[in-house]
């Protein structure tokens, strides 16, 4: 090593090209790849809800087709249970509920979801006919080792499930709490009550299998206890007054009023 | 193919393999080796990396003061592994979603810094450059094999395809719940140790 290049401002300057050239480059990546990379995130989305709608083999390769003319997105306010003006595209439950001007804490946080934003995007979708078909509800509950985020998709009586479908970027155990993607337990929901004739919350993820003929449960996930009980409560918490529960009430009104055209 | 370029892409796959005999770089092989899918994308990914830092390096190896050469390298190294991160978002949402964390911790590699420090500081850009794609294939060999064992024995597949039916999918293979877990790499990692130094015997260190 010369010694030249040793002085304190020599180093200083080459230090500062260095962190000049790196820096460029990362933000050439980031703001030009920007674009694909939301586009990404977005159709991810769709095909999730396009999944609880049961509608992904229809949709084929068309998502962004399918999802246009069958999904109508809406934003409800949770505590009223009323459908509101709002921007759904750019809707971010977990960015709200670090707005303390938009989130509230839950009395009985069941889901472990810390705050909760007052306001969600629900999803609806048409039958061919255009006629209301089937009404996806997001939830965010914890499973095992972090929050998991998930689709339901309901039949318009709001109490029969079609499915329930997770978004793949969670932190559970492969194996044993991932298996929530594994189709044929995705396959078990379909006909399951949310409520008893009472309109009680009765849903729940049997240890050991559910009884054939239970139409409230559904067979827990083996060697993954906590994530199936993470499912349960994230279920009754977004299913209880503290979630869709005003709106689920409610929605006899909307549609009374013709509140979905 | 002159012999030094041959030593320098193939030398780190089996004869100096950085998993193997260097012993770098095993905790991101713990951790991405649950399905032969990540592992690739992993290994690609360190390939790039690797490959590129040992270039950039290589070509300001004579500017760089010795005072501040371990910052300067790691400036690099990161601004690499951000790039990979970037595209990886852009081109493979699904993969980038569960490789995201671990394509982050590339920068602590011990492999990427190790190679920078080693090799490129002395050598020309060119052969740097093979040195770092000889090395990431050497650690993506070793993660494809540990990889290939998790997978079929933990979840009866190779690259998601089905080759041993599961008993929850109504097949007669009870997956083995330890080599889900990311430690259980340690036991096939000593394996492949095991073998390479049975195969060539100058491997194993003099007490």
């Amino acid at each position: 090593m010369s010694s030249s290049k040793e002085t304190f401002g020599k180093t200083l300057i080459f230090v500062f090209i260095v962190c000049l050239v790196c820096a460029a480059l990362v933000s050439i990546s980031a703001v030009g790849l920007k674009p694909l990379q939301q586009a990404n995130k977005l159709l991810d989305k769709q095909t999730k809800i396009l999944e609880a709608a049961g509608l992904l083999e229809t949709a084929g390769t068309d998502i962004l087709g399918t999802y246009n003319n069958r999904v109508i997105a809406k934003m409800i306010d949770l505590d009223s249970g009323e459908i509101i003006e709002g921007d759904t595209d750019m809707f971010d439950e977990r960015r709200d509920s670090r707005d303390l001007t938009k989130s509230s804490k839950p009395k009985n946080d069941i889901a472990g979801i810390n705050r909760r934003a007052n306001n969600a995007v629900i999803y609806f979708v048409n039958n061919e006919q255009g006629q209301l078909d089937t009404i996806v509800l997001p939830i965010i509950g914890s499973g095992l080792w972090d929050l998991m985020y998930g689709f339901v998709g309901m039949a318009s009586d709001l109490n029969t499930v079609k499915s329930v479908v997770y978004s793949a970027d969670f932190k559970e155990t492969p194996g044993l709490g991932a298996e929530v993607l594994n189709p044929r337990w995705k396959a078990l929901w379909p006909g399951k009550k949310i409520f008893n004739s009472a309109g009680e919350i009765k849903v729940k993820l049997v240890k050991g299998g559910a009884k054939k003929g239970d139409v409230h449960g559904v067979d827990a996930l083996s060697g993954a206890t906590l994530t199936s009980n993470g499912v349960t409560k994230t279920l009754a918490f977004w299913f209880g007054d503290e979630g869709y529960g005003p709106f689920i009430s409610n929605f006899p009104n909307i549609v009374k009023q013709g509140g979905l055209k | 193919m002159s012999s030094d370029t041959k030593k320098a892409l193939f030398g780190p796959v089996v004869d100096n393999n950085p998993i193997a005999l260097q012993v770098l770089g095993v905790c991101s092989a713990l951790a991405v080796t649950s399905s032969m899918a990540n592992a690739l994308v992993m290994t690609l990914a360190v390939m790039v990396v690797t490959a590129f830092s040992n270039l950039f390096i290589s070509l300001i190896r004579n500017q760089i003061p010795s005072s501040v050469r371990i910052i300067v390298q790691m400036a690099i190294i990161a601004s690499l592994v951000i790039v990979v991160d970037q595209v990886l978002k852009a081109f493979s949402y699904a993969l980038s979603q569960e490789l995201s964390v671990f394509i982050g911790l590339i920068i602590t590699n011990c492999i990427v810094m190790g190679r920078a420090e080693a090799f490129a500081m002395k050598e020309k850009p060119g052969i740097s450059f093979l040195d770092g794609l000889g090395n990431g294939l050497g650690y993506g060999a070793v993660l494809m094999v540990v990889a290939f064992f998790r997978e079929l024995l933990a979840f009866g597949t190779i690259f998601g395809l089905e080759v041993l039916p599961l008993v929850q999918n109504g097949g007669w293979y009870q997956g083995n719940g330890l080599l889900v877990l990311p430690f259980s790499s340690f036991f096939v990692i000593g394996l492949i140790i095991w073998a390479i130094r049975q195969w060539k015997p100058e491997q194993v260190e003099k007490d």
